[in-house]
């Protein structure tokens, strides 16, 4: 399974309660669209620690690299390549 | 005197049938655990007034419902008259005469002698039912600050009224249906707009409200209501002096609700607030000190240590129930029973493990510290809303809101990086920092994320946004107050009136027919405290400062200096632990959420996965869950079975 499906299915799955896709798109704001709350970023922190054995730095949590599955990606693959 | 119990009645008019003692006896055994003991009964050709009894003292002479010298006036009442001894020499040096020694028989002579401003003259917590045969009046009366309940219902010819809703439904014509719109905003601020409830066509007679029902209107009239003096008139005595005399009414407050031929017990939270009032028990009064609390299998929400730091204090004789997550399971569906309407925390079910206690010691009243929060600026809300206007003044300022980060420690963001994530959770309506509700809207924000859940019928059905629904309810001087009285007001009349004192308050107590009372909720201590400079309250962001002033030579410094914990159980935690109850399952499976309509049964059943993958910890996901949870339990209890409760 694709990086991109990974994490759509899990935002869709664990923050909207939807299996259906045209609920997300991929340069949705998380936070405009009030999709994650204080408690959501932290899940979220754990959920990409846990499924891709990285380790997310304070500095790191930032909306430029977790406000959207796009910069999720991203950030997925520059730490990856660290 | 005092009575714990239940009222309830039916007023006819219109030439409908005569009312039956039966009719009433099937509204008021409802209210059994209200008052076992005893039954009551007026009925006159329109009117019929039922009282269930706890009866605590004068088991004789204190039979509801209670009368005046010609028996032209009857009266049925839940809760207490505090002063009721200063009244009563009153009314009798006016030339009026008991047959009883219960605090009720000051209501009717108190009536007779001051019409319906008589309640002006009552320093209690009280449902009064009052008929008045001499001008065909129904006088329906809730105390100040709405510690009591008392609900109605019109239909058709026909007038309802009772302690609980459970009591009405008997008569009720037709079949209850739940009140979307009160559902909606149960979903953002906790509790239905007073005086909706989520029984359609069941109201809530308001806090500090008086309803009259004659020659077939009904007329409201609110006869108390929280007030704040403007910036200019706050009492100026300075802090000493105001400290000693915050002391002193509080000393007051708590010795005439001790005013009993029952022993008197308390909670004792270990928090500074039942610390204040056990100590003043200790101090200030005669009275034994046994003392009561609920500790956590679960050290998150533990507060023992600070508990067995006021019972060495004060040398208390002290009891304690520990409360397991399995308890919470076990007792949620009995608390749906009591509160009779959702309910987005498992936080009342201890409440009703912990008044279960006081009953199985032989005590039947209890004291606690409720209110202080309220009254005197005790909650994060309060300091968040200040915070925020701070902020708002200067809303591009990099260091203004990392000030959030005092209050909430788990944001563990660092300085640089930080902002755009508390701009998004705490700066909803940074643009208005005017609006009388500016301290609330991060609150109800994340609260009404839960409706996400809500089916596409609820969804559809729902026409008035509950926001403006709430600030229609707003007196009109609010925007005159300053912005920290604003929240104070918000609070005490939505969650507190709304939720606190009763779902956890009142309903819990009298599940095990016992009586709660609360001093910092004596409207004196009100009204001097709504009369107080805010900055005395909260000296920036150092909570109870006047409280903490007032007290702090009566108290340990570790209970004046500890951190606010505020009160919270477990919510998901109790129902996830090997294996969800089965009861859960049931009424949470997507064949039985299609079949109530309310939520959308495929977003339940992937919020239930979550849960059972153990990832749901973060506050909408407990809030939905139990929110959830509660309105399927309680449309099984009151909609599909309401013919057999339990």
């Amino acid at each position: 399974m694709s990086n991109e499906v990974t994490v759509r299915n899990y935002i869709l799955e664990n923050y909207l309660f939807t299996d259906d896709q045209s609920a997300l798109s991929n340069d949705s704001s998380l936070l405009d669209e009030g999709i994650l709350d204080s408690t959501g970023i932290l899940e979220l922190v754990v959920f990409l620690e846990d499924e891709f054995g990285i380790k997310v730095d304070d500095h790191e949590m930032v909306p430029e690299n977790l406000d959207s599955v796009n910069s999720i990606l991203k950030y997925i693959s520059n730490k990856s390549s660290q | 005197m005092n009575i714990v119990c239940g009222i309830a009645g039916i007023f006819n008019w219109g030439g409908a049938q005569k009312i039956t003692q039966d009719a009433l006896r099937q509204m008021i055994t409802t209210l059994h655990h209200r008052g076992p003991d005893d039954y009551g009964y007026f009925t006159d050709d329109q009117i019929g007034l039922a009282h269930s009894r706890l009866s605590i003292i004068d088991i004789a002479g204190g039979h509801q419902p209670i009368h005046n010298e010609n028996k032209s006036i009857h009266v049925v009442f839940n809760g207490e008259i505090f002063n009721y001894i200063e009244l009563r020499e009153d009314l009798k040096k006016a030339g009026h005469q008991f047959y009883t020694r219960s605090d009720t028989e000051v209501i009717v002579h108190a009536y007779e002698e001051y019409g319906d401003d008589f309640v002006q003259h009552l320093n209690g917590q009280f449902a009064i039912a009052l008929w008045d045969a001499n001008t065909q009046k129904l006088l329906l009366i809730r105390d100040r600050i709405g510690i009591h309940p008392l609900f109605y219902c019109k239909q058709n010819d026909q007038f309802l009224f009772a302690s609980e809703i459970k009591a009405i439904l008997p008569q009720f014509r037709q079949a209850p249906r739940l009140n979307i719109s009160a559902l909606d905003q149960i979903f953002t601020f906790w509790s239905p707009v007073s005086p909706a409830t989520v029984f359609e066509n069941v109201f809530e007679v308001s806090p500090g409200q008086m309803i009259t029902v004659q020659n077939e209107k009904i007329t409201k009239k609110t006869y108390w209501d929280w007030q704040f003096a403007q910036k200019d008139q706050y009492i100026s005595s300075g802090l000493a002096c105001q400290a000693e005399e915050l002391h002193e009414l509080l000393v007051d407050a708590t010795r005439i609700r001790l005013r009993s031929d029952v022993p008197v017990g308390a909670y004792l939270s270990g928090g500074l607030d039942s610390s204040v009032i056990t100590s003043i028990i200790h101090h200030d009064t005669d009275n034994e000190l046994k003392t009561f609390s609920i500790g956590f299998s679960e050290e998150d929400f533990d507060e023992g240590s600070y508990q067995q730091r006021m019972v060495n204090y004060l040398n208390t004789d002290h009891k304690n129930v520990v409360c397991h997550n399995k308890d919470i399971a076990d007792n949620f569906i009995k608390t749906i029973f009591h509160t009779e309407t959702p309910i987005l925390r498992t936080a009342p079910v201890p409440m009703h493990i912990l008044s279960g206690l006081v009953r199985e010691q032989g005590y039947k009243v209890v004291l606690t510290g409720e209110g202080s929060d309220e009254v005197l600026g005790g909650y994060d809300i309060f300091k968040e809303g200040k915070v925020r206007q701070f902020w708002a003044k200067n809303p591009a300022s990099e260091i203004r809101p990392l000030l959030l980060k005092k209050l909430y420690p788990y944001l563990n963001i660092s300085k640089s990086t930080g902002r755009a994530y508390l701009e998004a959770f705490f700066g909803t309506g940074l643009a208005n920092p005017d609006i009388p509700w500016f301290s609330h809207l991060p609150r109800w924000t994340t609260t009404a994320k839960c409706k996400e859940f809500f089916s596409d019928d609820v969804q559809s059905a729902l026409q008035e946004d509950s926001i403006e629904c709430l600030s229609r309810s707003l007196p009109g001087q609010i925007s005159q107050w300053e912005h920290f009285n604003q929240a104070q007001y918000i609070e005490a009349k939505s969650l507190m009136a709304g939720y606190l004192l009763c779902s956890q308050g009142d309903r819990m107590l009298m599940s095990n027919s016992v009586e709660g009372r609360f001093p910092f909720l004596d409207h004196r201590v009100i009204e001097y405290a709504n009369n107080t400079d805010p900055r005395l309250k909260m000296k920036v962001l150092n909570e109870k400062y006047l409280l903490k002033q007032s007290m702090k030579n009566y108290l340990p410094p570790e209970i004046v200096q500890r951190y606010k914990q505020p009160y919270r159980a477990p919510d998901i935690a109790a129902f996830s632990g090997e294996k969800m109850p089965d009861f859960v399952e049931e009424l949470t499976s997507e064949a039985t959420v299609k079949k109530y309509g309310y939520f959308d049964a495929k977003k339940v059943y992937r919020l239930k996965e979550k849960i059972k993958r153990g990832r749901a910890i973060g506050y909408k996901d407990n809030m939905a869950f139990i929110g959830i949870l509660s309105t399927q339990i309680w449309h099984n209890l009151f909609i599909e079975n309401y013919r057999n409760p339990i």
